[in-house]
């Protein structure tokens, strides 16, 4: 029997507010252990937690990103449980009235485009981080770092609107892409700011009726969510397949592994007896800045890509990797505005510029060479000052030395000849050193000028105009 | 409503709280004894009254987003009843 694939995904998302969610301690990422804790954070008795004003604008930007509904009325709620990461025994959460609810985004995958409905946004605390002596199974204590309490969260819920592992994926980047665009987190999956689970069940085709889903932790990279979510089909369909029946669990993702490991069943499900928080009052939006919020949002991912295929002539594809980041979309439009032909500046971003970012393990943000600069480089080339291929040359040399492309190719003299004059001399010298080429080209093999070309090229360190060498040549056998 | 023995046991293991047979029945009792006194709340008539989510009538009470002096490491592991290189120790935590 063919099954359809049911998948829901929530994402987690750290805030880069500079404060904590109830209190003022700091959320830099990597301080020491247990430096960014305060009596509220350690949940020592008698504190009260107070809001962060910042956090509350963070969620409304994100949930109207997401085309949510903003509830005029929200309040926080204690989910309980006990565990050592959260000091109070107690996550502050939302419950039964989230920020944001009913929204929805567009994927695109194979050319088809989906749209994923979001069931709610809320505000939470993140916990802390335990760090384990030896394996999680075999030590007998764990160590704990409260840094990480109270950092604040959205956590992000998708209706189980997604069909298959690749459209989870290409969901997550959309999620990041808007958190990004909309300037709320630094979503670094390696370090924890978005985190993902997902809900994983199986049906029958053309059934209506949900399957018995799993629920899947651990799911640390993009690549994780993609494999997880495939070994997650591949086990349901083979019991199914069986006769047999997929029992509801939380399963996790070993990655070394490569498989899902069963965490717990239903029977050990948590029961968290959420109540509204006592120590926090309501949350009551005016309208009036809800909209002013909507005003002042940025231009989203989808309207970018459509601009940029709209005034410059972009390719969908070549659009959609460069708006996928709004830091490289921001270079690419610097880069424009400088000067630089359009369609060079995306061949040369998505191309020799991200190859050296990826060679360096660097990100866009911190590339040695300014649009501004990139720009400079990209008018040479179309002015034919130099070949495309000394250009990859003085791009090297621009982001060791940090100098203009021009100073590069004047101090070092690449400036391409295109004077048929200067060619001329080298051409003939290069036809009478090889007869051989010359008559296989005589005699009908168009390969051979390829080779000719080359020894040209060669003997002008690259500096020739190829077009005019192929010309030469041509009139010259 | 009335609480069973068996919801003492669920809570007392969701508590990670561990309690003799006695403890449990005096729990029971307890806890049904206080649900029975709060439910006097249920006389009252609230025709026409507004679910509230709080029992103050405020709303918005919220800070800047600005970062104030945490506490330093050793106050804050100073009550900790086990600790080792600046991290609170506890005990293992799987136990399956």
């Amino acid at each position: 029997m063919a099954y359809e694939v049911v998948i829901g995904l929530e994402v987690h998302t750290e805030l880069k507010t500079k404060s904590k969610i109830f209190c003022g301690c700091s959320t830099t990422f990597g301080a020491s252990q247990n430096t960014n804790v305060c009596p509220v954070c350690l949940g020592l008795p008698g504190v009260l937690p107070v809001f962060n004003a910042k956090v509350l604008e963070f969620a409304v930007r994100t949930g109207l990103a997401l085309n949510c509904e903003i509830l005029p009325f929200s309040k926080f709620d204690r989910k309980n449980y006990y565990y050592p990461d959260l000091p109070k025994n107690f996550q502050t959460s939302q419950y039964d009235l989230p920020i944001a609810v009913n929204g929805h985004l567009d994927i695109e995958v194979n050319g088809e485009t989906r749209r994923i409905g979001i069931t709610r946004v809320h505000m939470e605390e993140d916990a802390g981080k335990l760090v384990h002596a030896g394996s999680v199974t075999k030590s007998d204590y764990a160590l704990v770092d409260y840094n990480r309490t109270g950092v604040p969260l959205l956590e992000i819920v998708s209706e189980p609107d997604i069909r298959s592992e690749e459209e989870a994926k290409a969901y997550l980047e959309k999620i990041k892409a808007i958190l990004q665009y909309v300037d709320v987190s630094d979503c670094k999956m390696e370090e924890g700011s978005l985190r993902c689970d997902a809900n994983i069940s199986l049906r029958p085709e053309g059934a209506t009726k949900f399957g018995t889903k799993s629920e899947l932790k651990n799911l640390n990279s993009f690549k994780a969510v993609q494999k997880g979510l495939e070994y997650e089909t591949l086990r349901q369909t083979d019991i199914l397949e069986d006769g047999g029946k997929v029992i509801q669990e939380t399963r996790s993702w070993d990655d070394a592994k490569g498989v899902t490991l069963t965490m717990r069943n239903k029977e050990q499900a948590e029961d968290y007896r959420y109540f509204p928080e006592p120590d926090l009052v309501p949350i009551v939006v005016d309208p009036v800045w809800v909209e002013e919020v909507r005003k002042n949002l940025p231009e989203l991912p989808e309207a970018r890509k459509a601009r940029l295929m709209n005034d410059y002539g972009l390719s969908s594809y070549d659009a959609e990797m460069i708006t996928t980041s709004r830091a490289m979309a921001d270079y690419y439009d610097a880069a424009v505005a400088a000067g630089a032909d359009a369609k060079l500046a995306a061949n040369w971003l998505m191309g020799e510029v991200s190859r050296s970012l990826n060679n360096a393990a660097q990100s866009i943000e911190s590339c040695p060479v300014t649009p501004e600069k990139l720009a400079g480089l990209i008018a040479l080339i179309a002015k034919g000052t130099i070949s495309g291929k000394i250009a990859k040359t003085v791009l090297e040399g621009m982001w060791s030395s940090g100098k203009d492309a021009a100073a590069i190719v004047q101090e070092e003299g690449l400036v391409q000849i295109s004077n048929e004059g200067e060619i001329i001399a080298i051409v003939e010298r290069i036809l009478a050193a090889n007869p051989q080429s010359v008559a296989d080209f005589k005699a009908g093999k168009e390969k051979a000028i390829g080779f000719l070309v080359g020894q040209v090229m060669k003997e002008t360190k690259g500096r020739a105009n190829p077009e005019v060498v192929n010309k030469l040549l041509r009139e010259r056998m | 409503m009335k609480v069973t023995r068996k919801d003492v046991e669920t809570v007392a293991v969701l508590s990670r709280l561990e309690m003799d047979e006695a403890a449990m029945d005096k729990f029971t009792g307890q806890f049904n004894a206080i649900l029975d006194y709060v439910d006097m709340l249920s006389k009252v008539d609230t025709e026409g009254v507004e679910p509230t989510a709080h029992v103050l009538n405020l709303k918005n009470v919220m800070r800047t987003d600005e970062v104030k002096p945490s506490l330093s490491r050793d106050q804050a592991l100073s009550n900790a009843p086990e600790q080792e290189d600046g991290y609170f120790k506890v005990p293992k935590i799987i136990d399956n």
